[in-house]
C-alpha cells in the first residue's frame, strides 16, 4: 500500500551552469522540495570535465523559493563530483542554513572500507560456499547436541542450574494448554479413520472391525504423530521464537555473563517439559481418537456401544500402546531440540526470528516423519 | 534567538497521563513555540517517554488536550491526525530501527511510502541523512552490526527522513561520547536554524540542556506533576524549587 504522495503537481526546480573564466557558477532557482522535479547534474559534470579544468565552483541561489534535504543531496552530489575533479567548492552562495548543513554533512569523513561491496560470485564460488555452509551447519548441530548431552548429564547428577518455577510454567504450557487442540484434532482423526474404514468394511458386513482399525491406528502411530505435529506447530515454533527474541535482545549473552549455561537454563527445562508431556498427550489423543471412532461406529453403523469398546480392548495388543509411547517420547525430544536449536542459533533481527520459527516447524515435522519410518522398520525387524 | 512572539506549535492543556489506574503525571500545561528547542527533563521513570508517546499520538491521554497548530490531536478525525503526524519525526529511546533492513533502507522506507522520488535519489537522500549524523559509509550495515551510539544516530537520521516540521528526540545523546554528543547538539541547533523545525528533546545531559534548550518543562517524580517551565538558563538562576535546583546542579547544593 502506498500512501498519497506529499505533493500532486510537481513544482519545477532549475539549475543553470555558466562558465566564467576559471570559475563554474551553478545558479539554482525554483522549488527544491520533496514534490519537485529536479534536474540532474549532467551539465555540472560536463563543465567540470571540460577541456580546461576550472579553478573553482560557486553556488548561487537567489531564485530558490523553497528547499529541503533534496537540495542538499543535489549539492552534495555536485561537491563529490568537484572533489573528484579536484575543484575547490564555495558553498557560501547557498541559501542560509543550507551551507552550514552541507559543512556538517562532510565534517565526519566517510568511513572508508566500511561500505560493503556487492561482488559478483562465480558458480564455483557459490557451490563452495554452500558446501562450507553445510559443513558448518552440521558442526553447529553436533555442538548443540553435545551441549545438550552435557546438560542432561548435569541434570542426572542433580547439578543442572535452571528455575523450577520456569519448568512448571513450561509444563503447563506444553501440557494443559495444548489439550483443547489435541482433543479436537484427535477426535477428528478418529472420525475420519472410522469413516474411511466403514465404507470398505460395510461391503463385507464386517463393520465391527472399525473398532480394531481405529484402535490400532490411533494407539500405534496416529495418536503420537498427530500430537507430534501439533506440538511442532504450537510449542516448537514458540520455543524458537522465544529463544530467538532473547537472542535479539542479548538476553542470552546476559545469561552467559552471569555464569549460567544457556543450554541448561533455557533448553533443558523445555526438553524436560516436552518429554514429560508428549506421552501423556499421546495417551489422551489415543483416547480421543477411539472416542471419534466410537461416535461413527455407534451413530452411523449402529454398533452396540459396549461391544465397540470391548472389541477395541481385545483387538489392540498392549505392545501397540508401548510403541505409541516410544514414538511420542522420541517426538518430544525432537520437537524440543529443533525448536531450541533454531532459537539459540537465531540471527539478530525480526526477520531472523520469523525464519527461526518457520524452520523449527519444518525441521520438527521432517524429523518426526523420519523417526516414524525408522521406528517402524525397527519394529518390523523385531517382529512387534 | 527565538522571540517570544513565535506562534505556538503544540499546546498541552490540563494533561493527565496514566497506565490503567496508575497515574504517571497530572495537570501538565505548557506551550511549545515554533522554532523552539524544547527540553523535557525529569528523573528516570517520571514519564518523559510516556509524554512523547502522548504528543505523537501513540498513547491516549487520560485527560486533557494536545493542541497542534492544525487541531487537537485526540479530537480530529483519523485523516487529519495522520496529516499532522506526517509532519513529525521521532527518535525512540531504544532506536527502534527495523532490524531486518539496512540503515539506508530504514531511512528510505518512509521516502518510498510518501514520495515518488526515483530509487537512486532516495538512496542519495538516505546517504545525506546518514552523513549529517556522522555515519557516512554505513549505508549497507544492519542495525545489529553497529554500536549502541550509532543506533541512536541512525535513528535520528531516520527521524529526519521526511524533513519533518517537528522532531521528537528521546535521549538522543545517551550512549554517545562527549565529542559526538557535542556534534549532535550542533546538528540539532543546525536543523532548527536551517530547516526551521521545532524540536522536542528528552535529555538528562545538563551540558546539552543549557547549550541547546531555549524552553523546557520539568516533570517532578515526587509530586507527579510539572513544577517548572521556561528557559532552562533562567530557571537555574531563579528557581526556588529544591528538586529542580538539585536536578540542574547535579545534586550539588
Ligand atoms: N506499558 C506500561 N505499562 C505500565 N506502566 C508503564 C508502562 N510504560 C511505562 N510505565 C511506567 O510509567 C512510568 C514512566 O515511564 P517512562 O518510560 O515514561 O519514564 P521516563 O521518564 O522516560 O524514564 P527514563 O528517563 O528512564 O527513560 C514508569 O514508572 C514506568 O514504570
Ligand atoms: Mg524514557
Amino acid at each position: 500500500m502506498t500512501k498519497k504522495p506529499i505533493s500532486q503537481t510537481p513544482p519545477l526546480a532549475a539549475c543553470a551552469v555558466t562558465r566564467d573564466g576559471g570559475a563554474v557558477r551553478v545558479a539554482l532557482a525554483g522549488d527544491w522540495r520533496m514534490g519537485a522535479t529536479i534536474p540532474d547534474v549532467q551539465a555540472v559534470a560536463a563543465a567540470l570535465q571540460g577541456s580546461e579544468k576550472p579553478a573553482s565552483l560557486t553556488f548561487e541561489a537567489a531564485g530558490v523559493t523553497g528547499w529541503d534535504s533534496r537540495l542538499l543531496a543535489f549539492c552534495l552530489r555536485i561537491m563529490r563530483l568537484a572533489e573528484a575533479a579536484g575543484v575547490a567548492v564555495d558553498t557560501s552562495g547557498l541559501p542560509e542554513g543550507a551551507g552550514s548543513l552541507m559543512d556538517l554533512a562532510v565534517k565526519v569523513p566517510e568511513r572508508k572500507g566500511a561500505a560493503k561491496k556487492e561482488t559478483a560470485e562465480s558458480f564455483l564460488e557459490r557451490v563452495g560456499e554452500v558446501a562450507l555452509g553445510i559443513g558448518q551447519a552440521v558442526g553447529n548441530l553436533l555442538e548443540f547436541l553435545g551441549e545438550v548431552t552435557l546438560a542432561c548429564g548435569n541434570l542426572l547428577r542433580g547439578r543442572a542450574v535452571f528455575q523450577r518455577s520456569q519448568l512448571a510454567l513450561l509444563i503447563k504450557q506444553a501440557g494443559l494448554d495444548a489439550l483443547p487442540i489435541v482433543s479436537l484434532i484427535s477426535l477428528l482423526v478418529g472420525l475420519i479413520l472410522a469413516f474411511v474404514g466403514a465404507i470398505q468394511l460395510q461391503q463385507f458386513g464386517a463393520q465391527i472391525y472399525v473398532s480394531t482399525i481405529v484402535g490400532i491406528a490411533m494407539v500405534r502411530v496416529m495418536g503420537a504423530i498427530m500430537t507430534g505435529i501439533i506440538m511442532a506447530g504450537r510449542t516448537g515454533a514458540a520455543y524458537a521464537a522465544e529463544l530467538g527474541t532473547m537472542q535479539v535482545n542479548e538476553e542470552i549473552d546476559a545469561l552467559r555473563t552471569f555464569g549460567f549455561s544457556p543450554t541448561e537454563f533455557l533448553v533443558l527445562p523445555r526438553l524436560i517439559a516436552l518429554v514429560l508431556m508428549m506421552p501423556l498427550l499421546c495417551i489422551y489423543a489415543d483416547l480421543m481418537g477411539v472416542l471419534g471412532g466410537f461416535i461413527v461406529g455407534s451413530l452411523m453403523l449402529g454398533i452396540n456401544p459396549v461391544q465397540y469398546f470391548s472389541n477395541t480392548w481385545q483387538s489392540v495388543p498392549l505392545a501397540n500402546f508401548w510403541i505409541g509411547l516410544v514414538h511420542s517420547t522420541v517426538f518430544g525430544v525432537l520437537v524440543a531440540l529443533a525448536g531450541c536449536y533454531r532459537g539459540m542459533r537465531c540471527g539478530r533481527s525480526a526477520l531472523a526470528v520469523g525464519q527461526a520459527a518457520t524452520s523449527a516447524v519444518v525441521t520438527s515435522i521432517l524429523a518426526i516423519i523420519i523417526a516414524t519410518a525408522i521406528i517402524t522398520v525397527v519394529c518390523n525387524i523385531l517382529g512387534i | 534567538m527565538v522571540m517570544d512572539a513565535a506562534p505556538p506549535r503544540i499546546t498541552v492543556k490540563n494533561l493527565d497521563m496514566s497506565y490503567g489506574d496508575f497515574v504517571i503525571m497530572r495537570d501538565l500545561d505548557f506551550t511549545i513555540r515554533r522554532g523552539d528547542i524544547f527540553i523535557v527533563m525529569g528523573g528516570s521513570g517520571c514519564g518523559k517517554s510516556t509524554l512523547l508517546r502522548v504528543l505523537v499520538g501513540l498513547k491516549e491521554p487520560a485527560k486533557g488536550q494536545v493542541l497542534y497548530q492544525e487541531g487537537s490531536l485526540w479530537e480530529v478525525d483519523e485523516d487529519s491526525r495522520d496529516a499532522i503526524l506526517r509532519k513529525t519525526g521521532i527518535l525512540y529511546q531504544r532506536g527502534a530501527l527495523f532490524s531486518s533492513m539496512t540503515l539506508a533502507e530504514n531511512i528510505a522506507m518512509p521516502l518510498q511510502q510518501y514520495t515518488r522520488l526515483p530509487a537512486k535519489e532516495i538512496r542519495e537522500l538516505a546517504s545525506l541523512k546518514l552523513a549529517l549524523v556522522g555515519l557516512a559509509g554505513f549505508e549497507d550495515f544492519y542495525p545489529s552490526e553497529i554500536s549502541g551510539g550509532m543506533v541512536k544516530r541512525a535513528g535520528l537520521a531516520r527521524a529526519m527522513a521526511l524533513d519533518p516540521d517537528i522532531l521528537f528526540f528521546d535521549e538522543p545523546s545517551a550512549g554517545l561520547d562527549p565529542v559526538s554528543a557535542h556534534l549532535l547538539d550542533e546538528l540539532i541547533l543546525e536543523i532548527r536554524d536551517s530547516l526551521h523545525a521545532t524540536i522536542v528533546v528528552v535529555t538528562h545531559e545538563l551540558a546539552s540542556i543549557f547549550a541547546i534548550g531555549n524552553n523546557c518543562v520539568f516533570l517532578d517524580v515526587e509530586t507527579r506533576t510539572m513544577t517548572a517551565s521556561g528557559d532552562p538558563k533562567e530557571l537555574l538562576q531563579n528557581t526556588t524549587d529544591a528538586n529542580l535546583r538539585h536536578f540542574l546542579t547535579r545534586g550539588e547544593k
